[in-house]
């Protein structure tokens, strides 16, 4: 742990020690604090005794697999879990995302694509866009009181569904949503793999909000996991 | 066969003594007698304790001492086997133990009495089956043999000693042995030890006995002995003479024909033949002329098959010949095959019979030009032969005779109310008609028995006085005795014909069946398939009840391929059967001398390349064999086509594997080096290199992570033909707007594609296609990348979509420089790349394109673009239709 820093206490869980090095390394210079684990066993045991910011996971680990660990953790914290993984594993991905775990990050990964989850992550801890009652980003801005979604001044006239799901995605600016949690949230608990629903209200809502829809620059898509709002 | 001297080493027998060397085959010895009691187990024991002496692993499978104690001392000190009991019929019964032997596996090995009848439930019925299996197993085995028991000495031993001896030893196995040792003393010594009760002999051989020690008897089985076993001493000669190339004259330059029938004599001169044979040392076939208008029946049959298979097992050539002249076709066929004796029986039926039917003897002596005919005489004993086949009527069932009755009556009232009401003058004449057509469709008997009826009704109803059988015009008894022979002559000619048509259409339907399963096999894809095929066509040839599992060889073992009904399972029992046919090439189990106790009888498939098992209750008949027999042959000519088409596909595919593997290791080196030394190199010269200035520094950075890139990209290229390859690669359809894909695609790779135009032209209705949106995102990621790898900077990537009825296309189509039309192809093989300069890559992206598109059911082409460029056209079939979303309330 840095004795000079003083920003967030990140909970690094990775077993391959060229990874933890490089992590050490981005992150320290960023100003945070490290707490280190090799396995879930000592994840655990480090996230009771030190009360970590935010979690860093890597789901291949020697003892139980990633998604273990988070739904251990889940059991006693709500501190953001951000997951480690390698491309290709989405199925991993998704598992961990609905067992709780906020976000993730493909291996391999840009520092600044690291720092930028790291931060949405810990912003979404502190709860600090829940009470807006606007929201604003880019050209678009939606005002939850009135339930009116302009894109550069202009209104735009959204069904209730298109509304909902555009709603879901701006509180979770920056996070991924699996598209299970989507379905649940804005169709119900008993829709959750109807993600042919979700698709085409997508289609739809990118082609109101989007200047090109084969091309979107907020509204993304995460193969095989689900969608993000861009940040 | 080779008959004439030649000065050049023949090309067959050094081909033969090749083989003989190659086979490293187990020697056989065998202790010859003429009697029991002239020492033979006594001299084998006495050279088997030499042999020991020598130090040779020597056991004694099996050795009757008949309490004999001179023979007990000889074996003390012998290891002896211990026989196997086996209960028969409730009394437990002692066997000399064939797989302790095999699996003991002695140098050698001795075996007592070669021709011994093994005890029932022991796995050959003979003995000298045990050691031919004995022999094959690589083990020399020293066995006793007395005169009496050799096949083809056996009728000249009968007609001496009038006892017939039933255990007999084929020929083969004295031509098969490699030493024979005659055990040999006069008479007179013999008969000394018979008076003295040095003999042993079976209770219920005493009677035979006396009539069989007779001075007389002996003194000719000796000379039989002796000169069997002298007729042994030179074929050795021979043998050695041709080894060593002495150029030997034949003693004549003879080949033997034996014609053969049903008739009991036939063994007779299948034996006679054999003789002349071996004294003339000359090549000798037995003829079979089978009358395809005459039908045998099922026990000539069976006969005439015993008879060929004595042929082969006295070491002759069978042919099997077809025509209605039997005479004629016999001497066409010796003058093409340059027979100069044929031997034929004695007719023993009358001489009447010949002058009606004419007499093949006479016919084969009148045309035999410059060949010598040597007729035979049948055994005494036998029953007449039965030369006239036709003279055994089929079975007639009595329902003809009385259709045949019937219609006679019928006919009878035409032909009175005919002749009543319109004055017929010949009503003989529609009788005659009635009797023809009985005859063609009854049969004979019925036929016969319309004539007789014929007759009385006209007899009743046409001659006077009329509606009595008697006769007042006696010049009548003529007319009836020329109706009744008109009738019967006429009934024999179409029931003749009628025989012929049934034959025919047998013949036909049989040769169907085989040129059904011949069609069959050749429309085989798989071995599994044509082991199908053979199974259930065996199955329905041999009929009803019929189960039929064919076992194919698969890695060196024996596995079940193929069965019909598609049910049937050979049990472990039957398993074991096959599996001894597989090793030994013979036919074994139900209705054999081998295995007889199986459910299954089972022959081989070709050379060691599968087994044929037909499971039911009734035992095999011989017709049914050599159907059988007929379709392993046809069979194994196509398995053997697959092995040979199968080992050329496995060679073939490990070259190409081999070549897959090496281009592989050359992509791999260069293509992971290459970014790692550059990445290497810039890494150190940012660490080391103090004096470098700002912007060095930014490029150095910049190529770091772009190489580093570059690698990540060939990694996953790697990983994902692996998954494609190893067929790993589930597709999880879901129903997902292209747009959506594309879209993704293209954000994965914004900052590769920033300053490029992407122009996406999708139809007004965005459609959905089922597809794996990970997968199939990969394939939309490397279309672009390889769109950006291959084209100019700055020049445009347009995406189209086209929804038609069945499919849907999806193309990427870029402005580059195009391809080589003739690569068209190849583009989509693995480590393929386009000749252009300054390209980098493994050359897998579009291979990638193709696994992913093809495991969706699609195809994936690359075509050039009108007005320059490549374009790349995904075709996918539709599959289903989406499943609706339903309307939003309040919209």
């Amino acid at each position: 742990m840095s004795e000079t820093a003083t920003g967030p206490v990140i909970l690094l869980v990775e077993d391959e020690p060229q990874m933890r090095r490089f992590l050490r390394a981005a992150l320290s210079s960023h100003a945070y604090r490290l707490v280190e684990a090799g396995t879930g066993q000592e994840a655990i045991a480090l996230a009771t005794s030190h009360n970590p910011e935010v979690v860093l996971l890597d789901l291949g680990l020697p003892d139980f697999d990633g998604l273990e660990v988070t739904r251990r953790l889940r059991e006693f914290t709500k501190v953001p879990i951000l997951v480690l993984s390698a491309r290709g594993r989405e199925d991993d991905k998704v598992a961990a995302l609905d067992a709780g775990a906020d976000d993730y990050v493909t291996k391999p990964f840009g520092t600044n694509e690291l720092l930028a989850r790291l931060r949405v992550a810990l912003r979404h801890a502190q709860g600090e866009r829940k009470a807006e009652p606007v929201f604003e980003l880019g050209p678009l801005r939606i005002d939850y009181a009135r339930r009116e979604v302009t894109k550069a001044g202009t209104m735009v006239k959204l069904t209730p569904i298109e509304y909902r799901l555009l709603a879901c995605l701006a509180k979770n600016v920056g996070r991924v949503l699996t598209h299970r949690q989507i379905l649940k949230e804005v169709w119900g608990p008993t829709h959750g793999d109807d993600t042919h629903y979700l698709r085409v209200y997508m289609a739809q809502l990118r082609r109101k909000l989007e200047d090109d829809p084969s091309n979107p620059l907020y509204l993304l898509t995460e193969p095989g996991v689900g969608y993000r709002l861009k940040d | 066969m080779t008959d004439e001297g030649d000065s050049r080493p023949d090309p067959d027998a050094l081909l033969a003594r090749l083989k003989a060397e190659e086979r490293q085959r187990a020697r056989l010895k065998i202790f010859f007698g003429f009697a029991p009691g002239v020492g033979k187990t006594f001299a084998m024991l006495e050279s088997a304790r030499l042999l020991k002496a020598r130090g040779l692993d020597v056991v004694v499978g099996l050795i009757e001492t008949h309490g004999r104690a001179e023979t007990a001392k000889l074996i003390e000190g012998l290891e002896v086997l211990p026989r196997q009991t086996l209960d028969y019929r409730g009394k437990a019964l002692e066997e000399f133990d064939l797989e302790r032997a095999l699996a003991r596996k002695p140098a050698i090995l001795l075996v007592d009495e070669l021709a011994h009848t093994n005890v029932p439930g022991s796995r050959h019925t003979r003995r000298w089956q045990d050691v031919l299996e004995l022999l094959d197993a690589g083990i020399e085995v020293h066995t006793t043999l007395n005169v009496q028991h050799v096949e083809s000495l056996n009728d000249v031993v009968a007609q001496i000693t009038h006892v017939q001896v039933r255990e007999t030893v084929p020929d083969s196995l004295l031509e098969r042995a490699d030493e024979i040792e005659l055990v040999d003393i006069p008479p007179e010594e013999l008969l000394k030890r018979l008076s003295e009760g040095k003999v042993y002999l079976p209770e219920q051989a005493r009677r035979a006995a006396e009539h069989f020690f007779r001075r007389g008897n002996l003194l000719a089985l000796r000379e039989l002995a002796l000169r069997r076993t002298a007729e042994r001493v030179d074929e050795d000669v021979v043998a050695y003479r041709k080894q060593h190339e002495i150029q030997t004259t034949w003693p004549s330059g003879e080949r033997i024909a034996v014609c053969v029938g049903p008739a009991p004599a036939s063994a007779r001169l299948v034996r006679a033949a054999r003789r002349m044979a071996a004294g003339l040392r000359a090549p000798w076939l037995a003829i079979w002329v089978d009358n395809p208008v005459t039908a045998l029946s099922k026990a000539d049959h069976e006969r005439l098959e015993s008879h060929l298979e004595l042929v082969g097992s006295l070491g002759g050539e069978v042919v099997r010949l077809s025509g209605t002249r039997v005479a004629e076709t016999i001497l066409e066929w010796a003058r093409a095959s340059n027979i100069t004796r044929i031997i034929l029986g004695k007719p023993t039926h009358s001489r009447l019979r010949d002058r009606l039917r004419g007499s093949l003897l006479d016919d084969i002596v009148r045309g035999s030009g410059d060949i010598d005919v040597f007729v035979i005489s049948g055994d005494p004993d036998a029953p007449a032969e039965p030369v006239d086949r036709s003279a055994q009527p089929r079975p007639v069932a009595w329902r003809n005779y009385l259709a045949s009755a019937i219609s006679m009556g019928v006919v009878t009232t035409i032909d009175v109310v005919l002749h009543r009401s319109l004055g017929l003058p010949d009503p003989e004449m529609l009788f005659l008609l009635a009797i023809m057509i009985v005859a063609a469709t009854l049969g004979r008997g019925p036929a016969f028995l319309a004539s007789g009826l014929a007759v009385a009704a006209f007899d009743f109803f046409f001659v006077p006085p009329y509606l009595t059988f008697a006769v007042a015009d006696t010049r009548f008894v003529l007319t009836f005795v020329m109706m009744f022979g008109v009738g019967a002559l006429i009934s024999t000619l179409a029931s003749r014909l009628r025989d012929q048509e049934l034959e025919a259409r047998q013949r036909e339907q049989q040769t169907h069946t085989l040129f059904a399963f011949t069609r069959a096999l050749s429309e085989a894809d798989t071995l599994d398939a044509l082991a199908r095929t053979t199974a259930r066509h065996c199955a329905e040839a041999i009929g009803l009840q019929a189960q039929v599992v064919v076992a194919l060889s698969r890695n060196g073992s024996l596995q079940p391929c193929g069965a019909w009904p598609t049910n049937s399972k050979l049990e472990p029992n039957d398993l074991g059967v096959a599996e001894w046919v597989f090793d030994h090439g013979r036919a074994a189990g139900k209705g054999t001398d081998t295995l007889s106790g199986a459910n299954a009888y089972c022959l081989p498939l070709g050379r060691s390349q599968g087994v044929i098992a037909l499971l039911r209750a009734e035992e095999p008949t011989l017709e049914e064999r050599a159907l059988l027999d007929s379709f392993a042959r046809q069979a194994a000519v196509s398995v053997e086509r697959f092995q040979l088409a199968e080992d050329a596909r496995a060679a073939a595919l490990r070259a190409r594997t081999e070549e897959l593997r090496s281009s592989l290791l050359s992509a791999v080196s260069h293509d992971l080096r290459t970014p790692l030394a550059v990445v290497t190199g810039s890494a150190t010269a940012l660490r080391d290199d103090g004096s470098l200035d700002a912007s060095t520094r930014a490029q150095l950075l910049d190529t770091i992570c772009d190489e580093a890139e570059r690698l990540e990209r060939l990694v996953r290229n790697l990983l994902d033909m692996t998954r494609v390859q190893a067929g790993a690669l589930t597709v999880k359809r879901e129903w997902v707007p292209l747009e959506e894909l594309i879209g993704s695609a293209r954000s994965r790779l914004s900052r590769q594609l920033a300053g490029r135009a992407v122009h996406v032209s999708l139809p007004d209705n965005v459609p959905l296609v089922s597809v794996d949106p990970v997968l199939f995102e990969q394939v939309l990621l490397n279309l672009f990348e390889n769109a950006l790898k291959y084209t100019p900077p700055g020049s445009p990537i347009d995406v189209l979509a086209r929804v038609m009825p069945d499919v849907i296309e999806l193309e990427v189509a870029d402005r580059g420089p195009g391809f080589d039309p003739a690569d068209a192809e190849r583009l989509f093989e693995k480590f393929y790349r386009g000749a252009h300069l300054g390209t980098s890559g493994a050359g897998l992206g579009l291979a990638v394109c193709r696994g992913i598109v093809e495991a969706h059911g699609g195809r994936i082409t690359a075509q050039l673009r009108e007005g320059g460029g490549a374009r790349f056209v995904i075709t996918l079939p539709v599959v289903g239709t989406p499943p609706p979303v339903p309307p939003e309330e309040g919209t």
